[in-house]
């Protein structure tokens, strides 16, 4: 395992990759109590198509959320209990592009580590057990759908995007999850769920060279090969530039969104991921001249924010929450956005909201949960998270204004709107 | 931890730890949780936050808070047991991570006192741009609980089990006492809180005692005191002689039950862990029967809420499954009460329990929030203490402390299409 010491974060980073290609990074929190340990595969629910042993298979919408279910079944019975025998809190979650499982644990550490690497790597399902998984996920998928925040969200990408399956919903829908068998299923696992697809992450006081060992003992010797994915081929244009849907909500409800330039991969994307949470700051985040007036004229209250994100192939910016007139805020977010591109910034506001910003990134690393998250994310994106200070070192004005200039213009922008049923 | 009291009726709670990137520093007002004060203390949180004589605006403040390297400080309202607790909850990162070494305790805690006993103000009021626009999202945040119907569905459940008790009031009030409140009114309620409730202050971080006490006494060197009140007595929950049953209908596509019960025993540690065992966590029976081997449902937990001895069951389900889901809820309650558990459960339980204490040390939000809780209530144990009592429980105590667990009220929300 090799150190890697982060001196203006206070942290040690201890790296390997194993012959069978798992990275491993261990993060040392000895006057913590608690350990984490999350153990995730690159695979989420946008992989949806792919090519498996030169073959391409379309999978349904749905089901990389629908194994990460059943990987906790074992040819014993359940993972669950086995670790919560240990006092461990296991749980799992699958996002567009990764699918995670983890415990924490103030007892038992190895050998709840073992149980965590020995069920997610070793598949077990039968026809049966397959299908009594879609009563409970059918129930999951209802449950969203009765969320606005949910609904707004998803349909704000299907307005952004025309084909790239950030369109498809984590969980599917029931229609495509009755689809899901036990024989494709394994077919997923045998393609994503290998050590070189991988990576393990523990947080806390732990020996780095045991979780190696421990890693090297249960997992599989051998890797598997690269699984080329296919996200779909997005244009440039908008799919439709609308949308609006009628909920049982206390009030009308946005999201606009902007189609934003992809980021390959690389030290790039570590650099574009700050520039888009600064122009956000910068646009509307709570210390902007554009907030303070939208929310003393009553425009919007607490519930507004939004974010830069990325996923495979795909970055969009997006800003909203609760408001009487969806439209005027939309349209006065472009026009700051205009101004800002226009004017320039204020220079003492540019350097309070990366002083700002910079104490945020370091506020996060008091998570364990999103130490491994942004590690792991790192991995996959091909960037080292932990040098954000670095990059907070070197930006300027005119790469949060290029930022702007090229992402947040109207030709890219989209409304997803919420409003109250009639009643 | 140290608990020591800084003025009358103040107190600093201090929890020295070196190994977070930020500190923590919270100040709560402690108050009774009433229907007629609950959503003017909320107002006055959202007021307070708007403007201090020295930073008169959002802005001011915002730079104030950025120049901190992003200090935040929110305001929090919760409800602990039958007290209501409102303030501001401060986080800061470390001193020692400060890039430029320098101390940030001091001007944060600064700006909290300022928060409190400085607010801006015009011919003896709050200025009413801020008292209106703060009013309008006071009714909006009641009503936006609709929008989550977990949440909603939870909160419905409480109150109609604990109508006419405090314990039935939500920690925002309701939108027909928020319309009523008005500027003077709501003027008169901030001098008599900050004069004459109790305030908790909290603090977690590498700071020694007497920084943190200098430099919270200098904050609030201007807060009015006239002595303060003693955390209000729990009022008893009187259950009904027969279950009762509510339905409501909203345009859903999924329903939810919830089920309140009362706790006739007094054995805190014994149903908290008979309440682990039937819902409580991913292994209970719930979780294990009504969604593992039934499907009827993605989330089935129950919650145990310790200061007024009672459980509620919350789930998600489709609507024509209620009396499957019920039954099957009861019979669950049933197992744990005749003891029907298979060797690995009770341990689990235990251990869930005993791993939630052991690593509350590693979070500065939940050791705040724990020692609120135990403030507000009047309460001193420890988190060790706590788990020391789960340690001695018996499977007989669990048993007979489940024994006398009592259906209360059932709550059901369902589609406005659906017939019963």
């Amino acid at each position: 395992m090799t150190p890697i010491l982060y001196e203006r974060l206070g942290e040690t980073v201890y790296c390997e990759t194993l012959p069978n290609g798992l990275e491993i990074r261990v993060v040392p929190k000895p006057d913590h109590a608690k350990k984490y340990a999350f153990f995730a595969t690159r695979y989420g629910g946008m992989d949806t198509r792919f090519s498996l042993d030169g073959q391409w298979l379309d999978t349904p919408a749905g089901i990389a959320h629908y194994l990460e279910h059943k990987m906790f079944d074992t040819k014993e019975g359940n993972a669950l209990q086995e670790l919560a025998k240990n006092g461990a809190e296991p749980n799992a979650f699958t996002s567009n592009s990764m699918t995670g499982y983890y415990f924490d644990s103030t007892d038992h550490f190895d050998e709840n580590l073992e149980i965590l690497l020995s069920f997610v790597s070793v598949p077990w399902f039968t026809q049966e057990s397959v299908a009594k998984e879609q009563g409970i996920i059918g129930q999951e998928i209802r449950m969203i759908e009765d969320n606005p925040d949910w609904q707004i969200y998803v349909r704000m990408l299907r307005a952004l995007y025309q084909v790239s399956t950030a369109r498809t919903s984590i969980a599917g829908t029931v229609e495509s999850i009755a689809q899901i068998t036990a024989e494709t299923l394994y077919q997923c696992h045998k393609a994503f769920y290998t050590p070189s697809n991988m990576i393990l992450t523990v947080v806390g006081g732990v020996d780095p060279v045991k979780v190696s060992g421990l890693a090297r003992r249960i997992l599989p010797q051998e890797g598997g090969p690269a699984i080329p994915r296919d996200y779909g081929q997005e244009p440039e244009a908008l799919e439709t530039r609308e949308t609006r849907l009628a909920m049982e909500v206390s009030s009308p409800q946005f999201l606009t969104g902007y189609k934003c330039c992809p980021v390959q991969e690389g030290e790039d994307r570590l650099r574009t991921m700050i520039l888009g949470d600064l122009a956000c700051d910068l646009l509307f985040g709570e210390s902007s001249p554009l907030y303070q007036r939208l929310y003393s004229q009553g425009l919007i209250n607490a519930s507004f924010g939004g974010a830069f994100e990325l996923m495979p192939g795909v970055a969009y910016l997006y800003a909203g929450g609760e408001s009487k007139e969806p439209r005027a805020v939309a349209a006065e977010l472009q026009k700051e956005a205009d101004r800002l591109v226009r004017e320039g910034l204020d220079g003492d506001f540019f350097q309070r909201t990366l002083r700002a910003s910079f104490g945020s990134n370091l506020r996060g690393l008091n998570s364990f949960e999103n130490i491994a998250v942004s590690l792991t994310e790192g991995y996959f994106g091909g960037y080292d998270p932990f040098r954000f200070p670095q990059v907070f070192d070197s930006v300027s004005q005119e790469d949060v204004l290029r930022f702007l200039q090229e992402n947040v213009t109207e030709s890219r922008s989209v409304l997803s709107e919420i409003v109250p049923k009639e009643a | 931890m140290t608990r020591t009291q800084l003025a009358g009726g103040v107190f600093l709670t201090y929890l020295p730890a070196k190994k977070f990137k930020t500190s923590l520093l919270s100040a709560q007002f402690v108050v009774p949780l009433r229907w007629e004060t609950a959503s003017a203390n909320a107002l006055l949180g959202a007021i307070l936050r708007r403007g201090t004589v020295s930073c008169p605006d959002m802005g001011a403040l915002s730079q104030r808070l950025d120049k901190l390297y992003g200090a935040r400080i929110d305001t929090t309202i919760r409800k602990k047991g039958e007290s209501q607790c409102a303030g501001f909850v401060a986080s800061l990162i470390d001193d020692c991570f400060a890039p430029g070494g320098e101390r940030l305790l001091e001007p944060a805690a600064g700006l909290l006192g300022e928060l409190i006993c400085h607010p801006v103000t015009r011919d003896g009021l709050f200025l009413e741009e801020y008292f209106e626009s703060e009013k309008t999202n006071l009714a909006d945040a009641i009503r936006s609980i609709l929008n989550d119907k977990r949440a909603y569905a939870d909160s419905r459940l409480l109150q109609e089990m604990c109508t006419g008790e405090p314990y039935g009031v939500p920690r925002l009030g309701n939108e027909q006492i928020t319309a009523a409140l008005h500027p003077q009114l709501l003027f008169d309620a901030y001098q008599e809180l900050i004069s004459t409730s109790r305030l908790e202050i909290f603090y977690s971080g590498s700071a020694e005692r007497p920084r943190v006490e200098d430099a919270l006494r200098a904050a609030l060197a201007d807060l009015p005191r006239k002595g303060a009140a003693a955390p209000p007595e729990l009022t008893p929950h009187i259950p009904p002689e027969e279950p009762r049953f509510i339905t409501e209908r909203l345009d859903v596509t999924q329903g939810k039950l919830g089920m309140g019960f009362a706790c006739g025993s007094g054995d805190a540690a014994a149903l908290l862990l008979g309440n682990t065992l039937f819902g409580g966590s991913s292994n209970s029976k719930l979780f294990l029967n009504v969604r593992e081997k039934l499907s009827l449902c993605y989330y089935a937990s129950s919650l145990f809420h310790r200061q007024k001895g009672l459980i509620t069951v919350s789930s998600g389900i489709e609507f024509e499954n209620y009396q499957r889901a019920y039954d099957e809820i009861m019979a669950q309650l049933e197992a744990v009460r005749t003891g029907r558990l298979e060797d690995w459960e009770l341990e689990a339980a235990r251990s869930t329990l005993l791993n939630a204490y052991a690593s509350m040390g590693d979070s500065q939000g939940k050791l705040e929030n724990f020692y609120l809780g135990q403030a507000a209530t009047g309460r001193d144990e420890s988190p060790e203490d706590l788990a020391d009592q789960v340690r001695a429980v018996t499977p007989e105590r669990i048993f007979a402390a489940m024994d006398t667990v009592k259906l209360d009220t059932v709550y059901f929300l369902q589609g406005k299409e659906a017939e019963a």
